[in-house]
């Protein structure tokens, strides 16, 4: 049995939406080099919609893919719509993933979590706080 | 290049045709059990009588200090957990090993702590060799054993095995060692090295998985840990894996014979793997350039992790292996690059390419493309190598 649902390997092998995006309105990085995970989200949102978005990541084959897939679910959505993403979501659009690698999914989720932040505090807008958790520390993602 | 090259045999090998050759007619012609006093029986022990002898004088110790085992684990088990019963009868109770050894002996260690032993564990320095030195400093009156492996499964280190086992036998100490590396690639003479146990695993010299050596010098009395029969002199029961065994005495012998000009050959696409390796920028070797295994390269690229870039590379048909932490399913990378100080970060990027004989300078040459390929695509991928490229975060490596 091969470690990796092919779906995993086919959005590690040809990961959408890889880069930066320089006048980005939402910004979050998750992960630890430390822990070997490391995960960062771009977004451009216009009128409420997330027009745009680029990853990059430092991280195992299912880390890239969680990413991957995690930009695709988001591409085109409200934010309202973005922020209800699930770690569970990102790992089923994958086909699953091993269960030492769901704190890949976990990241993907957090980070563009953190983006979405990121966005609202850029803009002022007033958010409900409790959405977000507290990401200063990846070993409890490690731990999922 | 459509074809797999393989470069993980520290992993495990291709088995030679001599050794399957010498295999195949003990599975359905010679199949009886040595045991048993029937002619078929009776040629299956005269292959066990003979696979001894071939087996003990390529490591120039005697047929009866030789005990097959399952593997390299096995052995490495039954050394420890015999020395330690052994010193426990005296007394003595304290173990002296490195930092760097196999699990096979760690966690034996681990389990022995538990016991009421007591374990010291000595650092390798950056370079991954531990100083006989400090082996006699760390000596005590109730050290029962020292344990330090000949060649390390990473890193390739070759430890001062000879000097270690000097300064063990003018103390009193029974010296193991893991040679599970170092069988078939590195000359082992127990007697001119001062070995007292050694561990030796088939597979990693062309010859069958699931086979080993325990040898142990004579004297040197052994703990069963598999009960259950008289098989191995009462001291690992089990009826013998004929077919394995036979296979294992071919490849040694067949190693053994090659070993120089191997040895050779591997050194050679080695040395050109390592000084290309180099070049790409923030690389760094792991290990001693020179006390090194033949077939043995190892390094860090800062800013990637490891199983990406394994998983990339198998794409293009290089077998490799890497020590970072998602290989090996735990949080932690290897615990022989932490113990040569290399931090998490980098050691999450770390890449272990192991040669045999077989390989050649054409596979050489496309890995070397491959690998600078792999890292590039990658780093354009990661946070943190925009991190270190940008100035915001400090290169660990040159």
């Amino acid at each position: 049995m091969a470690l990796y649902s092919e779906k995993v390997m086919d959005h590690f092998r040809n990961p959408r939406n890889v880069g930066v995006i320089e006048d980005a309105d939402g910004v979050g990085e998750v992960g630890n080099a430390k822990c070997g995970d490391i995960m960062k989200i771009y977004l451009k949102i216009e009128n409420d919609i997330i027009v745009d978005v680029k990853f990059e990541t430092f991280g195992c084959g299912s880390a890239i893919a969680s990413s991957s897939m995690a930009t695709e679910l988001i591409k085109g959505k409200p934010v309202s719509e973005a922020l209800t993403l699930t770690n569970k979501a990102v790992a089923e659009a994958l086909d699953g993933l091993p269960a030492y690698k769901m704190h890949c999914s976990v990241l993907a989720e957090e980070a563009i979590k953190k983006a979405l932040q990121d966005y609202y505090e850029k803009n002022g807008i007033e958010y409900d706080h409790s959405l977000f958790p507290d990401c200063e520390d990846c070993e409890h993602c490690c731990e999922v | 290049m459509n074809k797999t090259i393989y470069l993980d045999n520290a992993a495990t090998t291709k088995m030679s045709k001599t050794a399957i050759d010498a295999m195949t007619p003990y599975f359905d012609k010679i199949y009886g059990n040595p045991s048993s006093l029937h002619s078929i029986g009776q040629t299956a022990a005269e292959a066990l009588y003979d696979a001894r002898q071939r087996i003990a004088k390529c490591i120039n110790a005697s047929p009866n200090e030789i005990t097959f085992t399952s593997g390299g684990s096995e052995a490495d088990n039954q050394a420890i957990i015999s020395a330690a019963k052994n010193g426990e009868k005296k007394g003595k109770k304290h173990i002296i090993s490195t930092k760097i050894e196999h699990h096979a002996v760690l966690h034996t260690l681990k389990k022995l702590e538990k016991e009421g032993f007591e374990v010291t564990l000595l650092d390798v320095g950056e370079y991954g060799i531990v100083k006989p030195e400090q082996v006699k400093d760390a000596i005590r009156a109730d050290t029962c054993l020292v344990t330090v492996m000949f060649a390390n499964n990473e890193i390739g280190t070759i430890q001062p095995v000879k000097e270690i086992g000097e300064i063990c036998r003018a103390a009193g100490v029974i010296f193991h060692t893991d040679a599970v590396q170092a069988a078939g690639h590195l000359h082992i003479d127990v007697a001119a090295q001062n070995i007292d146990m050694l561990s030796i695993s088939a597979h990693k010299l062309h010859g069958p998985k699931g086979t080993g050596v325990l040898y142990a010098k004579k004297g040197v009395r052994l703990w069963n840990i598999i009960e259950g029969g008289a098989q191995e002199r009462g001291k690992r029961a089990g009826t013998e894996n004929i077919p394995a065994i036979t296979g294992m005495a071919a490849a040694l012998e067949e190693a053994c014979a090659n070993m120089d000009e191997n040895a050779k050959k591997m050194t050679a696409m080695r040395d050109r793997l390592i000084s290309k390796l180099s070049e790409i920028p923030h690389s760094v070797l792991n290990g001693d350039a020179e006390n090194r295994l033949p077939g043995n390269v190892n390094f860090c690229f800062e800013g990637i992790e490891g199983e990406s870039l394994l998983l990339l590379l198998d794409d293009k048909g290089v077998c490799a292996s890497s020590g970072s932490a998602c290989t090996s399913g735990s949080l932690d990378p290897s615990h022989v690059l932490l113990a040569i100080g290399r931090p998490h970060e980098i050691a999450h990027g770390s890449l272990r390419l192991s040669l045999c004989e077989e390989n050649t300078d054409e596979e050489i040459e496309y890995t070397i493309k491959a690998v600078g390929d792999v890292v590039s695509y990658l780093r354009n991928m990661s946070p943190v190598w925009r991190d270190l490229i940008s100035g915001k975060k400090e290169f660990i490596t040159k």
